[in-house]
């Protein structure tokens, strides 16, 4: 009955993505029409052949038991696929920046500065570091609740609904379908599709949660459901927006103005601090004492400054628009509160580092903690910086420059990126039942390529973020500008082959360890794949 | 998994008694310089919010007791800077162009304004160093070969009022009509003879046919010597200075579907002090040309 439900529900998709692939009104809408086409046709026949021949005939399966992982394999291998993804359109943008003829002419208008950039950051925000996200809170929840995911295959929704999000606003944007909003871009329906997927994740997490068998909720899970509840709020609040036709990809916004403006800010700010920061506390809270096998440093401090974190950050957003249309009211208020969130920040490292108290040795002898290590100091440094860049008279200089630039990847190379590959390396071998890594020298190789390319990123996006804004403001004697915008342009190149030599370097890093995971991986079953609850 | 606390040997430190996956948690109070931290940051925001403009109220906001505002700080920047430049400024926009270079402090203030307004408002067409773009059209300025004439006044106007704009009835303005009509032949002769004007390699018996259809078509606006005519923006086919390329191709493109260049009106958007700087600046890049005789006369080059 459910069966036959579920086919009917599928061939009404193919027959409305039919229509919509008809009456389509631009290109990125009627490409997206015939992908839900095929993948919904391609379902259809694949549940048709799961139907019993007979009925009546239906065979009992036990259910299943022990952890879930399968989602959590897959998720392992999206998150290092688009990683290098991310990382390789990052590079060819970088260069795009210092050498303009590669916005190669019969590319255009697809393959443009305009449309690469925002595929670059939805590839490491949300595929690279989403996947990261929903693996390891996957992984990591299942184990301190000691209780498998909630919802059978909603797991699996997730993850194969995720990944349509991610090449719907992919391909959305290479077709010119954007809203112009950063780090929102997608449109409406790819927004609602989103909805659907992240209020499943929502309910398998929180799901697994209540059906936990440890008395207490472990930190680790804190973060991650103050990740989950908070970006499905921003992501439903910043998105509202009427669609101009059902058959077309463009929408206007519900906000306009100033207004729109602080709503996108209060969205992207915290898609930083609940995303990139509050998701990967979560990460770090499982992996750092997992790998060093010490005990989280306070319990005290991990409380505080995770309901201070929680409460901080979500008003800190308007920052992002010093000196601007919004009221010097609200800007305030951001930039206290971004102040006030330093320490707060800071427990999380704190925490991070200091749990290797009685493990220090181990940063000379696995590279994996040395990843930590690094990340955690990263996290330190950005969010130290972030609040300094808040401060009105240091944002007055820094604002619209390369400086943002540099901060915003000391944070997603150093902190994201490197506590991502200490995951990834320890999560492949347990996952797929392997001693360990195929290549301890291949991390290390990894670590040092990946450090070298995030120093040589930040510090040139220093350099020529400050001396961008000082040439802005450059004034003579009688108070007239020195330097037309071209002369900065002009000024900053050595800077951006710096920055894109930086790219080369972490991207060849990825390289490295996607071929270390494949390895190992391909090499024979060492130990028991684990899948077995723990006794109580 | 039951809370029995027990402590670390590694630190000595009591553990909660928890452990999940094998994780336990040390009982670590909070650090000091960590928690002080934290309150001075507390303390410096709620003294820094009764300072400056902050918490919302019914109707606005605190204004905060330094009395702050972003814009009243920018207002006073831009006032200071006005003042201090007050008298050169009043001078400036009196003065007879003709003669500024006369008063050498005022003209050194005027070209030195005006590099700073060409750097932010003509730079982008003309280029940062007033080079021109041969390929998109935009005029040279360091030569002295004038589409619209290059005394100071001539050079004011064009600033003030632009080129075959939509918002200024006073844009300086004319057409070249397309002679896609003529046979493919008769095109490729008067280019020819166009090309002959300035001694460029051309098809001699082409030019003398195309002799004909220059002087019956193209004589009327661009002289029958091709010198051109700077009272309709008619260019100078004499000389070696081509807008729009000197290639045979290019002058029957120009014939076929003429391109015009189209400048915005600058007057409204800089004001005169501005425009008259720019004039100033343009003028000494090499072109300038003395007001003296009659600009009736021109072209004569």
């Amino acid at each position: 009955m459910f069966d036959t439900l579920k086919l009917i529900v599928l061939a009404l998709i193919v027959f409305f993505a039919a229509l919509g692939a008809d009456w389509a009104r631009d290109p990125a809408y009627m490409v997206h029409a015939l992908l839900i086409i095929v993948i919904a046709a391609g379902l259809f026949f694949w549940q048709l052949r799961q139907m019993p021949v007979e009925a009546g005939e239906a065979v009992r399966v036990s259910a299943p038991r022990g952890y879930m992982d399968g989602p959590v394999r897959y998720g392992v291998i999206a998150t290092a696929f688009w990683g290098v993804v991310g990382f390789l359109v990052g590079t060819y943008i970088a260069f795009q920046l210092a050498f303009p003829a590669l916005n190669i002419e019969w590319a255009q208008p697809y393959a443009n500065f305009g449309r690469l950039r925002p595929l670059h950051t939805s590839a490491v925000i949300f595929a690279f570091g989403g996947n990261a996200l929903i693996a390891t809170s996957f992984y990591i929840v299942q184990r301190t609740s000691a209780a498998r995911l909630w919802g059978g295959n909603a797991a699996w929704f997730v993850f194969w609904g995720y990944q349509l999000f991610i090449v719907l606003a992919a391909t959305g944007y290479l077709l010119g379908a954007t809203q112009s909003k950063e780090y929102a871009e997608p449109e409406w329906y790819v927004d609602i599709w989103l909805t659907i997927v992240w209020l499943t994740y929502l309910a398998v997490f929180f799901g697994t949660i209540l059906r936990r068998r440890e008395r207490h909720i472990y930190v680790a899970n804190w973060f991650f459901l103050a990740f989950i509840i908070t970006v499905a709020m921003l992501h439903v609040v910043n998105n509202l927006a009427i669609p101009v036709s059902i058959w077309g990809s463009k929408s206007v916004q519900v906000f306009s103005g100033v207004q729109d403006a602080m709503t996108q800010w209060w969205y992207g700010h915290n898609a930083v601090g609940f995303f990139l920061t509050a998701g990967f506390l979560g990460m770090m809270y499982y992996f750092v004492p997992k790998q060093a096998g010490r005990p989280v440093y306070s319990y005290k401090l991990s409380i505080i400054h995770f309901w201070a974190l929680i409460f901080l950050y979500i008003w800190a957003g308007p920052h992002h628009l010093h000196y601007t249309a919004l009221p010097d009211w609200a800007a305030t208020l951001g930039m206290v509160f971004s102040i006030i969130l330093w320490m707060p920040s800071w427990g999380g490292m704190i925490n991070g580092l200091m749990t290797l108290e009685g493990a220090w040795d181990k940063i000379r002898t696995d590279p994996i903690i040395r990843m930590f290590v690094a990340s955690l100091a990263f996290y330190g440094m950005s969010t130290f910086e972030g609040p300094m860049m808040s401060i009105r008279a240091v944002n007055s200089l820094s604002h619209y420059t390369d400086w943002t630039i540099g901060h915003v990847h000391s944070g997603a190379l150093g902190w994201n990126g490197l506590i991502t590959f200490g995951a990834l390396y320890f999560l492949t071998p347990r996952l797929w039942g392997r001693a360990q890594m195929h290549s301890l020298s291949a991390i290390n190789l990894h670590f040092w390529l990946a450090t070298v390319g995030i120093v040589l990123y930040a510090s040139s996006m220093w350099v020529s973020g400050i001396m961008e804004g000082l040439m802005w403001r450059e004034v003579d004697a009688n108070g007239f500008l020195v330097n037309s915008f071209a002369d900065t342009v002009e000024a900053k190149y050595l800077m951006y082959v710096v920055r894109g030599l930086g790219g080369v370097l972490y991207l060849a890093g990825g390289v490295v360890m996607v071929w270390n995971m494949w390895m190992t991986i391909r090499a024979p079953e060492a130990r028991p794949i684990t899948v077995a609850l723990p006794a109580e | 998994m039951t809370d029995n606390p027990k402590i670390d040997p590694t630190t000595g430190t009591e553990t909660t008694g928890h452990s999940w996956d094998g994780i336990e948690e040390l009982n670590t109070p909070l650090p000091r310089w960590w928690l002080w931290t934290f309150y001075a940051t507390i303390v410096w925001g709620v003294i820094y919010t009764i300072l400056y403009p902050a918490w919302p109220m019914v109707s606005g906001a605190t204004a905060g007791l330094l009395g702050y505002s972003t814009r009243a700080e920018v207002a006073a920047e831009i006032e200071r800077v006005d003042l201090s430049n007050a008298d050169l400024i009043d001078s400036l926009v009196t003065v007879d162009l003709a003669v500024l270079r006369d008063n050498e402090d005022l003209h050194r203030f005027a070209v030195q304004a005006g590099r700073s307004v060409f750097a932010a408002n003509c730079s982008q067409c003309h280029g940062a160093g007033a080079g021109g773009v041969v390929a998109s059209g935009y005029p040279n300025l360091l030569d002295d070969d004038w589409l619209w004439g290059g005394t100071m006044d001539d050079i004011a106007y064009t600033v003030r009022h632009g080129i075959r704009n939509e918002e200024d009835p006073d844009a300086r303005f004319s057409e070249m009509p397309p002679f896609d009509w003529m046979e493919d032949a008769e095109l490729d002769a008067t280019a020819h003879f166009v090309r002959s004007l300035s001694d460029l390699d051309h098809n001699a018996t082409a030019a003398a046919k195309g002799a004909t259809l220059y002087a019956d078509n193209c004589s009327a606006c661009h002289g029958e010597k091709g010198l051109g005519n700077r009272e309709i923006g008619a260019p100078n086919l004499a000389d070696a200075i081509w807008l729009r390329g000197d290639s045979q191709e290019a002058i029957l493109r120009q014939l076929k579907a003429p391109r015009m260049g189209v400048m915005p009106p600058w007057q409204a958007r800089l004001g005169e002090a501005e425009v008259r700087a720019v004039t100033a600046y343009v003028y000494g890049l090499g072109g300038g040309e003395a007001a003296v005789g009659d600009a009736e006369a021109a072209p004569a080059e």
